[in-house]
């Protein structure tokens, strides 16, 4: 073989090997959940499912308790990604398009909330919202995930809206638009995918969050919160069937937002 | 249509920096195409943009057919723009770009139709109408916002290098298709390039700018024969003008300057500058060459050859100095040959030590 | 052409031209837009992340009757598994940061070589992304449990016949390497990912003219890439060891209170021991851990600015 095809061979190899590493596990959950209840228990367990059955996870989906979490879950996610996108979009827009003194330093400081320690903002939250009577309810929870998500919101929509040629608002303009009339006819139909991707972003970040979710509430657990107090109480099987219920919504979402994963990111150190 | 003018018009971009366009003042007569012509960062994008509305000035007026507009945003001026990029949006449909003005001012649907189509004949679009931008070769989309632009009935058209996204083939033809279609509207035009023959071959008048300002307006064979500084000499015409530094000898109530060992008679207007330097400007095609010895003459010797086709194009060293000239293809050049030139008397400018023209007057 | 400036128009503004005014005494919307864009989104991230970050000083120091006092701290170091949790926590952050950055690259070099199937590759190599902590340690939990997917592997391959316990606390060692892998496995795709979005910006011209002359794929990889890619290994370290320091629900999934760690810790005095204060200590040592990292790869990664320049 040419030393370009070996070297093509262990490229694959490798990609290969790591598609692997990152798959597998994924599979096994899966597995692990499609199945009668008891199955999770059996040993050794048959690499590829004997029985399929939906046993499990209507087991889990019935569950005291999850049904709710599940709707909370989803109210929490849409009001992160309302919020977010109501006050990063805006955000966005005038960090892809004007020049203007402070600009760098703005961009710092939405950065480095980004990076900031959630388990820190989470307990003084608790008490304070105790008090603002958002403790334990779908608003409050909501709240703390857009403080999460607004700062990569901001970032996917800048790059957004850098894709927008000025041109083209301009041009809108000498054709007998407003400023505002062009943003909404031009820019913001062409920006529609990108915003819904940072949407979808905000939302599964929403979904995925557990420790101020399990924080801010007492009763109304969402999804996470509630797998996660649960673990010792419930039987192996229900934790099982939550990772692949919180699994899926989140890897169909991120099938979708894939173009805009590394134009998202990439924008973080420019 | 409409005539344009323009006063003192400034605009600086960031506290600090030079002013992008200073103080220009310029008009346009109703239906003249006006070409503003200039090296990159000259001003002139700037200038074209303050006109649209586009960019606010710091200071001076622009009135567009007798109606002050400098405080008037982009879509109340009547004007219509093509953009560089093009700026055709590609969430629309051909028809849909070439409607979209129309639309913004609420034109019955009916109108729309007959209008668009019209526009999209008059730049051979027609069958491309339920097309998207992406669908479209670049010379198609360059059509499209031109048609766009044309279909609004404007009172002035900006056109911002609209060829220059082309390449020369395309460029050549469309350059012969944009001044029929131009003339036959007969739109007040006003039209960016940084490229001189473009702007020889489109505009009725030229605007020549350097460093945000105007150096000098006029018919494009009155700037290429009689240009008002050295920078426009050297920035219009292929090959730019020849410039000869040369000292003014004032002798017997003769002025002549010395180029090369041959005297040269200079004008009237040269006689102030005696003693000092001035600079003579030359056209390449205004200098007769002979390949041998002849009286009156300076002598010369080749550089370098450069067949063009139906000429030659010879460099060729004239004392210390060079300078480039064009002679028919059938003089038997060679390069280190000696040769006799003589620039033609009449074709001779000249200029201060400024680069300002000082004869011939005018 | 002249650099432009994106001011032109103003936003929202009706005609209010008066052509005897000078229209540089006019009001600059435009100048304030920005500004005005940004506001909302400002003043949000200071109510939920700046206040409470200072309120969690506060609460760390608060005693009984508003008084300040640092007693918190006390309790908090006095506490048996204080230290531990310090200590795991610093040694799984160890452990993390270079394996995976390491894995993190190459993943990002392979794509970024554009072979056939990148965008496939691309997807399932970003779909840990979307799985959380918590479920990520579910996941293996379904692997490392006793009666899990790894212990039956090995009794298929006959190499043991019950499975071993890699989940007790008496195997310290298997216990780390268990969360170690699984956060690995959970968290790579992010830093790929940035470090994708560095690469994806430098100039591919840059490394063919390190080929032209003659640059071995090391030479190219030491000389070229990394030195263009600081600002996003920079980034990428930082947010990865701040997440890294906050573990939590990966190794509470997995091997509950056998291992504690700072973040677990936090969690469990607010939560089953109600005391929001020893809460808020505990996330202080979090957050000056945190700080201190970050102000570590500041100076150690250190950006140049002609690196700066050219990557634009």
């Amino acid at each position: 073989m040419s030393r370009h095809g070996l070297r093509l061979a262990l490229l694959y190899a490798a990609a290969l090997l790591i598609t692997l590493f990152l798959l597998i596990p994924v599979y096994f959950i899966f597995a692990a959940s499609i199945g009668p209840q008891n199955s999770v228990y059996d040993f050794p367990k048959p690499l590829v499912p004997q029985n399929l059955s939906f046993d499990t996870l209507s087991f889990f989906l019935h569950y005291q308790g999850v049904p709710e979490a599940f709707k909370m879950s989803v109210e929490v996610g849409i009001i992160a990604v309302a919020v977010s996108l109501i006050l990063g979009a805006p955000a966005g827009y005038a960090i892809a398009r004007y020049t203007f003194p402070g600009k760098n330093v703005l961009q710092l400081i939405v950065l480095a909330t980004r990076s900031f320690p959630v388990i820190i903002l989470s307990i003084p939250l608790a008490v304070t919202f105790l008090s603002w009577n958002l403790y334990d309810t779908a608003p409050g929870v909501g709240l703390v995930h857009t403080a999460m998500g607004l700062p990569v919101t901001i970032l996917i929509t800048a790059a957004v809206f850098y894709g927008v040629p000025v041109d083209l608002e301009e041009a809108a303009t000498t054709l007998g638009c407003t400023r505002i009339g062009a943003f909404f006819r031009i820019s913001l139909p062409m920006a529609l995918p990108g915003l819904a991707a940072a949407a979808l972003f905000t939302f599964v970040g929403s979904w995925n969050e557990v420790f101020a979710a399990s924080i801010l509430t007492l009763q109304n657990h969402t999804l996470p919160a509630l797998v996660l107090t649960s673990l010792n109480i419930a039987p192996l099987q229900f934790s099982f069937a939550a990772a692949v219920i919180l699994i899926v919504p989140s890897m169909v979402f991120i099938f979708f937002i894939r173009r805009y994963l590394v134009a998202g990111w990439g924008q973080v150190t420019k | 249509m409409a005539d344009i003018q323009i006063q003192q018009i400034r605009k600086t971009y960031a506290r600090g920096q030079e002013p992008a366009v200073r103080d220009v003042d310029l008009t346009v007569r109703d239906g003249e195409f006006m070409v503003l012509l200039g090296p990159s960062g000259c001003g002139k994008t700037t200038l074209l943009r303050l006109l649209a509305g586009l960019e606010r000035p710091d200071s001076g007026r622009i009135a567009i057919g007798g109606t002050d507009v400098t405080d008037l945003p982009p879509r109340k001026r009547q004007i219509a723009m093509v953009f560089q990029s093009y700026a055709i949006f590609p969430h629309m449909s051909v028809f849909q770009n070439i409607g979209f003005g129309l639309r913004m001012q609420h034109v019955s649907r009916s109108e729309i139709q007959q209008r668009v189509h019209h526009a999209a004949e008059l730049v051979q679009l027609g069958d491309f109408l339920q097309r998207y931008p992406s669908q479209l070769s670049g010379g198609q989309r360059q059509r499209v916002a031109v048609a766009r632009a044309i279909v609004m009935q404007p009172a002035v058209l900006l056109m911002d290098e609209p060829l220059s996204n082309l390449d020369a083939l395309l460029r050549l033809q469309f350059r012969a298709e944009l001044k029929k279609l131009v003339a036959e509207l007969n739109t007040t035009t006003i039209y960016v390039t940084h490229d001189q023959v473009e702007a020889l071959s489109l505009g009725d008048r030229i605007a020549v700018m350097r460093s945000g300002s105007i150096i000098q307006v006029g018919a494009p064979m009155d700037v290429y024969d009689m240009p008002a500084t050295t920078f426009v000499g050297g920035f219009i015409g292929m090959p730019p003008m020849n410039f000869l530094d040369a000292t003014v000898v004032s002798a017997n109530g003769h002025t002549t300057v010395d180029l090369g060992g041959q005297p040269l008679d200079a004008p009237d207007a040269v006689r102030d500058l005696a003693g000092g330097d001035v600079t003579v400007g030359i056209r390449a095609e205004s200098i007769d060459v002979w390949d041998q010895q002849e009286p009156s003459t300076m002598p010369a010797r080749i550089e370098v050859v450069e067949p063009l086709g139906a000429d030659l194009l010879l460099t060729v060293s004239v004392g210390r100095q060079q300078l480039k000239l064009l002679t028919r293809n059938d003089f038997p050049a060679r390069p280190n040959m000696p040769i006799s030139i003589r620039p033609q008397q009449d074709k001779l400018r000249w200029f201060d030590a400024a680069g300002e023209r000082v004869a011939p007057a005018g | 052409m002249s650099s432009r400036v994106e001011t032109a128009g103003a936003w929202g503004e009706e005609v209010t031209s008066s052509p005897s005014v000078p229209s540089r005494r006019r009001p600059r919307v435009e100048a304030v837009a920005p500004y005005l864009l940004l506001a909302p989104s400002v003043f949000f991230l200071s109510v939920f992340v700046v206040w409470p970050a200072i309120q969690a000083i506060h609460l760390a120091f608060e005693g009984p009757n508003n008084t300040l006092t640092s007693y918190n701290f006390y309790q908090m170091t006095h506490e048996y598994t204080f230290w531990p949790s310090v200590k795991n926590t610093l040694i799984f952050m160890v452990s993390i940061i270079p394996l995976e950055f390491c894995l993190a690259f190459s993943m990002a070099l392979i794509i970024n070589t554009g072979l056939r199937g990148q965008q496939f590759f691309l997807y399932v190599w970003t779909i840990p992304l979307a799985i959380s902590d918590l479920a990520a340690g579910i996941v293996w939990l379904s692997i490392y449990t006793q009666n899990g997917y790894f212990n039956s592997i090995l009794h298929d391959l006959g190499l043991s016949q019950y499975g071993y316990q890699f989940l007790s606390y008496q195997n310290t060692f298997s216990l780390f390497a268990v969360c170690v892998v699984a956060e690995i496995w959970r968290s790579t795709s992010l830093v790929m990912l940035i470090l994708l979005g560095g690469l994806q910006g430098i100039p591919r011209e840059f490394g063919e003219a390190a080929d032209v002359f003659g640059a071995t794929f090391w030479q190219r990889l030491w000389r070229i890439t990394l030195p263009l890619l600081k600002p996003s290994i920079r980034v990428a370290l930082i947010l990865r060891t701040i997440f890294a320091i906050q573990v939590f629900a990966v190794i509470l999934a997995l091997v509950g209170s056998n291992l504690p760690v700072l973040g677990a810790q936090a969690y469990n005095w607010y939560h089953s021991y109600q005391n929001p204060n020893i809460a808020a200590a505990y996330s202080i040592v979090i957050l000056v851990l945190s700080v201190l990292t970050t102000a570590f790869y500041l100076t150690v990664v250190r950006n140049k600015a002609e690196i700066a320049g050219a990557t634009r």
